[in-house]
């Protein structure tokens, strides 16, 4: 008996083991390119080449995140003899604001109408209602590019080419799946407390604001946070309505970055910084919100 | 009772509930709440949907008015060599892209599944799918670079000769294919993992009573059962790879080596911006890749039957 049993746990031991070394293999996938881009971003310009191998920053400095910064000067740095560093003024804290600007102000803006659509759709009654709802879902097929070039089209007649209301007008006062999300959850919300702050004589605006919406602070800030993050990625669309230097956000940036720097010998050091700093919100977000977002996206599956 | 209100219900009843006596108010409430999220929609979705199909009834380059010419934009499509390299260019990088990555997540999925408590596993496996394409795109130029790539390092300390790339015209898609493999396989594996949990375990038990071994339960049970959110994953993740641009645009130049990575948008980038304006024809390739994206899409659920689950047989 007690051989059989310790027959049995040495198999499960080596599979177990296998299947820990899979998984290591796997996060080591996932994560040694975070690694090495700070890895590189320390590196300074003039030791780049000497190891390209080593694991550690070669000649560490904090350099290149201060030049793209526009902390430093980087002609100051090619005077050191540091190759293949590009000249021009680098101002990345223009487009973190930038960033935050858009990506800011979209969260915010979708997220609320979207919930107020969403809570119109589960809670009032009203002609069409099942109709817009099925409407709004089409949305969700059409693919991107097919808005976009009307979009542009739309956005250039209102003169809006170049401006913060043309890179978020598209999506600040809606998206599909965000009524869609929010719709789900005010649908499960028990209405008791609503009917009970009505009969307290509270105005329907007044339920929505100070019951339902404080009863979904979770799936709203988790709505929000996915919405912050998308907008922070986005890149065509601020491609197309904003490559001016003020409303230019990071993406943007790091995009005409990597096309200004020279085709044989690109600014490494500078890239990898400049994607570094750029990298900062979302970790943060995904620090404090990370299990939020694995539930939102198992939540997705089921729509 | 509280049910006066649900939305679901075209056959919601009227009477009673405390809420009735907004009743009258509820259409103008109900307007008033939708009425930013509908401004929003039919601005920069029902009504540009529409405007893309008229703009590719029309020659415009944005600077004078727009010409009616019919069918003229499509025939220029037809007849344009560029136009079909992107349609071939892009149906290579969906082979190369969804059949690994699904398989590949498929496997993370089962793997989760047999590892206890995986919730920090999966917040890892989801950071890459946070990052934008663009910083994903630079990350991978700098690690995969010919001659100071990290990547290529280790090939050579393998003994495996140093590659080009996405420098050379043969490797460039297979090459970003395997870039957003990487940023897509951790969440398409969490979506998968969750359909996995829906599977009743009483199943599994059932059939290992019965004889049945690791690979019919697979077979028979396992992937017949994860079909809607399998059809759910294939959907979104082709319709998302057909519309491969970001890092395409990033990791390659001007088209890449011979216009070797020119995919369908990228084609459509170049009518507005690479040249001549011409958003008539831009358009009407984007016409042409919506029918396309809604014919795979409609083969694929019916294939996949996908409103349906297998699990009401069981029952």
């Amino acid at each position: 008996m007690a051989k059989i049993s310790a027959a049995t746990l040495t198999k499960v031991n080596y599979k177990q083991i296998g299947l820990w070394l899979i998984i290591g293999l796997l996060v080591f996938i996932v994560l040694f390119p975070f690694f090495w881009v700070v890895r590189t971003g320390l590196t300074s310009p003039r030791a780049l080449y000497r190891d390209t191998s080593s694991l550690l920053p070669v000649d560490p400095t904090t350099d290149n995140f201060a030049r793209v910064l526009g902390i430093l000067d980087p002609n100051r740095l090619i005077e050191t003899g540091a190759p293949n560093i590009s000249a021009g003024t680098l101002n990345f804290w223009l487009y973190v604001r930038n960033s935050l600007i858009v990506a800011g102000s979209v969260a915010i803006g979708q997220t609320l109408f979207s919930a107020m659509a969403a809570y119109a759709f589960a809670r009032f009654k009203f002609p069409g209602r099942d109709k817009i709802f099925l409407i709004y879902l089409t949305g969700l097929m059409v693919p991107g590019i097919v808005l976009f070039l009307p979009n542009y089209v739309f956005v250039r007649q209102l003169g809006w080419i170049g401006t913060f209301q043309g890179i978020v007008a598209p999506s600040i006062l809606m998206s599909p799946f965000a009524v869609f999300f929010m719709r789900q959850f005010f649908l499960s919300l028990n209405r008791e407390l609503e009917e009970a702050a009505l009969l307290d004589g509270a105005s329907a605006f007044g339920v929505f604001w100070r019951i339902a919406l404080p009863l979904m602070a979770g799936p709203l800030l988790t709505l929000g946070v996915l919405t912050f993050i998308n907008s922070w990625n986005d890149y065509l669309w601020p491609l197309l309505i904003g490559r001016d230097d003020s409303v230019r956000v990071l993406t943007v940036a790091l995009g005409i970055f990597r096309e200004q720097t020279p085709q044989g010998s690109p600014d490494w050091t500078g890239m990898m910084a400049a994607a570094v700093v750029s990298l900062v919100p979302t970790f943060v977000l995904f620090i404090f919100f990370g299990r939020r977002v694995v539930d939102s996206v198992q939540f997705s599956g089921f729509k | 009772m509280a049910t006066t209100l649900n939305a679901s219900g075209s056959g919601a009843k009227s009477s009673g509930g405390l809420l009735s006596k907004i009743t009258n108010n509820q259409v103008i409430l109900g307007y008033l709440f939708i009425l930013p999220s509908f401004i929003g929609f039919s601005l920069f979705f029902a009504v540009p949907a529409i405007r893309s199909v008229i703009i590719s009834f029309h020659q415009w380059n944005l600077l004078s008015d727009a010409q009616f010419v019919g069918l003229e934009n499509y025939q220029t499509l037809i007849s344009d060599a560029r136009f079909w390299d992107s349609l071939r260019i892009t149906l290579t990088y969906v082979l190369w892209n969804i059949p690994l990555q699904t398989l590949l997540a498929l496997g993370i999925a089962l793997l989760m599944e047999r590892v206890h408590n995986s919730s920090f596993l999966r917040s890892i496996f989801i950071i890459p799918w946070l990052l934008p394409n663009v910083v994903v795109g630079l990350l991978f130029l700098w690690i995969l670079d010919p001659t100071l790539g990290i990547f290529n390092n280790f090939l050579q300390a393998i003994g495996i000769e140093r590659q080009p790339f996405v420098g050379s015209p043969d490797q460039a898609i297979p090459t970003i294919a395997g870039v957003n493999i990487w940023r897509h396989t951790g969440y398409t594996a969490i979506l998968l993992f969750a359909g996995l949990k829906t599977i009743p375990k009483g199943l599994y038990e059932a059939a290992q009573i019965d004889g049945a071994n690791g690979w019919v339960q697979f077979r028979r049970i396992t992937l017949p059962l994860l079909r809607p959110v399998l059809a759910f994953v294939l959907v979104t993740s082709i319709i998302g790879s057909f519309q491969v641009f970001d890092t395409v645009s990033i990791m390659t130049r001007s088209a890449g080596p011979a216009g070797a990575s020119r995919v369908i948008i990228y084609y459509i980038y170049e009518q507005v911006f690479a040249r001549r304006i011409n958003m008539g024809v831009a358009t009407a390739a984007s016409v042409v890749l919506f029918l396309i994206l809604a014919t795979v899409t409609l083969i694929q659920i019916r294939y996949f039957r996908a409103g349906r689950s297998d699990l009401a047989d069981y029952s």
